[in-house]
């Protein structure tokens, strides 16, 4: 018997689940008459009653953060959708709308009903031509068939949505500058408080969701809190998408209840490649300090990647076989958030630098062993001295690459550059790498 | 100057949002889309349009790395070197189209055919090692796969992207869509890849849900 529980997509084998009429045919779209029906403050009880929690990485209750939303303060209100998936490993947002961009929409409609708002904006990044297409699409037919705009179903509700498309900053990913980006400017974090709710988009009471997280929003109002509540752990309640790349034979999504453990998922997917052992991995992308094979019985839910010293985040299941220079990893995401710090904060814009030129220098073995404390001790300088999270998942691979590697990097001095050949590690031999 | 056609689908963007300036990026995208970078000429009609300095428009511009300051190719190679792209071969693949292209980062084919940037994940890990052509995706690359994808490219004949329309489009073209104008692709290429229904093929195959 297997663990998936697969909701989103379950119609994804479909070949035209991202038409309206794939949709409709299951059942796409019944959910908001339902919703409409019902009057907005029940609409947000019965999403903070099923538990949902945020699918983008920060796990805060999606029907709290709808209440916190003033009423009755004659404010224009926006609801935002966060489709600016890039975090390094995350790649389930955008399968999701490339094969489904109609349940975002239904769920977008709910949504706003519930946190009155009669414009929403959907945020997605720039590097996915393909999937701004799809979405331009379905808002396209949302709206002729009476989805969106004026009197939506005759129920009396207005929506506006509108597709903005990013170009390229992984900081648009962080809400508050993803909201500056959508108001014009350079895309920089905003300091909090205030938070979004009451001064967001425009300064006007705004909610930013992930995708993955409006997504469920329609089987749940379609199926109940009961249902929703009867998959997934304690706190960690429903079914999300696990996305599983790098060294395993079938890489791919799976969606599952909370609380399924990596070992449960490499077994559905065929385990670890060929002739290879798992040596290290993240659990929801490389913001999460890393994790080793002593953590494949770790539930996936918030409390249990928590309780082990890491984060759930995106869910993005990295996974690195014992060809894999652990060095090298760090370097190459240390160079990624050095690319992508906004520069607004001097810890993160200057110690992301620092970061890489030391990395650089041990990874080629010039390195010495003072040199990993002076590392540690720069980021314990950079985590939690600015405006946003960026500055604490630069720091997240190498402090945890060092908990549990150490040795390796030492490997690195004495070895007087990297012991591992990088060929290895690859999916094709050398020959053809000419 | 710009045509009056040209001028008037500004507006219509301009139009989507309560508040003007939240146009500048989709005007930016457009601009690309007639010029193919950030001429100094579009810098001045968004600055016009939004009543913004020019100054103003720049500091948007250089803030986002899809926005060019020089002409790219006709089709812009992004190689994810990323770590889990670059440990699974996109060093490798970076390496291959540098010398097949006989170019470095950031930097044109002297025909103006293909250009080559490093870039950074892109939000398809599970189909690694993962190379975007004009930020359509090329799944699962090898070193053979990409000198036929960047040979096809400057023979102006590249392969089709692997989750997207049939052929593929120019940078300007693709540019066009990310301002907003649809080209009425969106029913071409598949709804998902292999590696997307790994798990609904395992469920359906174990007999079903729990």
């Amino acid at each position: 018997m297997s663990k998936l529980t697969p909701v989103l997509s379950a119609a994804w084998d479909q070949a035209d689940s991202f038409t309206i009429d794939g949709y409709k045919r299951n059942g796409g779209y019944n959910a908001i008459a339902k919703a409409l029906g019902m009057s907005a403050d029940d609409v947000i009880t019965t999403i903070k009653d099923s538990g949902l929690r945020g699918r983008g990485g920060a796990g805060f209750p999606t029907g709290n953060k709808w209440s916190f939303i003033p009423q009755g303060d004659n404010k224009a209100h926006y609801l935002v959708v966060n489709a600016d998936e890039s975090e390094p490993g995350t790649c389930k947002d955008m399968p999701l709308l490339l094969a489904n961009p109609h349940v975002l929409i239904e769920g977008i409609i709910i949504g706003s009903y519930a946190i009155r708002a009669n414009h929403a904006f959907i945020y997605v990044r720039g590097e996915v031509v393909h999937v701004v297409r799809r979405l331009q699409q379905a808002i396209a037919d949302a709206y002729k068939a009476g989805y969106l705009g004026k009197n939506i179903l005759g129920k009396g509700y207005d929506l506006e949505l509108t597709l903005h498309a990013g170009a390229g900053a992984y900081i648009c990913g962080e809400e508050t500058a993803l909201l500056d980006s959508l108001e014009g400017f350079r895309g920089q974090p905003r300091l909090r408080p205030p938070f979004p709710a009451i001064a967001g988009l425009y300064a006007m009471p705004t909610v930013v969701n992930n995708v993955e997280s409006i997504a469920s929003v329609p089987a749940i109002i379609n199926n109940g809190v009961e249902w929703f509540q009867s998959m997934g752990t304690e706190k960690s309640k429903g079914f999300t998408l696990y996305s599983l790349s790098g060294h395993v034979k079938n890489p791919g999504q799976f969606e599952a209840p909370l609380g399924i453990t990596l070992r449960e998922i490499l077994e559905l997917a065929g385990g670890i490649r060929g002739g290879h052992q798992l040596k290290f991995w993240t659990p929801g992308g490389s913001s999460t300090p890393i994790f080793t094979a002593e953590h494949l019985d770790t539930p996936l839910d918030y409390e249990g990647v928590s309780a082990a010293g890491s984060m759930l985040g995106t869910k993005a299941l990295q996974i690195f076989d014992e060809t894999t220079c652990v060095v090298r990893a760090a370097l190459r995401w240390s160079e990624f958030y050095k690319h992508e710090s906004c520069g607004k904060c001097t810890p993160c814009r200057e110690g992301t630098w620092w970061l890489v030129q030391m990395l650089e220098d041990l990874e080629a073995g010039k390195g010495t062993e003072a040199d990993l404390d002076k590392l540690l001790d720069l980021c314990d300088n950079i985590a939690g001295r600015s405006f946003c999270a960026l500055a604490d998942g630069a720091v997240a691979p190498i402090i945890s690459t060092l908990k549990y590697f150490r040795s390796e990097y030492i490997a690195h001095q004495t070895n007087g550059g990297c012991p591992f050949d990088p060929v290895a590690s690859t999916l094709f031999d050398a020959v053809g790498a000419k | 100057m710009f045509t009056n056609e040209e001028l008037g689908t500004m507006d219509q963007i301009i139009a989507r949002y309560p508040k003007s300036r939240s146009a500048i990026m989709p005007l930016l995208h457009f601009v690309q889309s007639i010029d193919g970078y950030v001429t100094e000429r579009g810098i001045e009609m968004i600055a016009e349009k939004l009543d913004l300095s020019t100054a103003e428009v720049t500091a948007v511009s250089s803030f986002y790395t899809q926005y060019k300051s020089a002409p790219v190719g006709e089709y812009h190679v992004g190689v994810c070197v990323n770590t889990l792209c670059a440990v699974m071969g996109g060093d490798e693949l970076y390496k291959t189209a540098c010398d097949r292209l006989g170019i470095g980062n950031h930097e044109t084919t002297p025909d103006g055919k293909v250009s080559l940037e490093r870039i950074e994940c892109n939000a398809a890990c599970d189909y690694a090692p993962v190379v975007m052509v004009n930020w359509e995706f090329y799944d699962n690359q090898t070193p053979e796969s990409l000198r036929e994808l960047v040979d096809g490219a400057r023979a102006g004949n590249p392969p089709a992207p692997t989750r997207g329309p049939k052929k593929l489009r120019t940078w300007k073209e693709n540019s066009a869509v990310l301002a907003g104008i649809s080209d009425g692709l969106s029913g071409e290429g598949v709804q998902a890849g292999e590696a997307t229904l790994r798990g609904l093929k395992v469920s359906k195959s174990a007999g079903g849900k729990k």
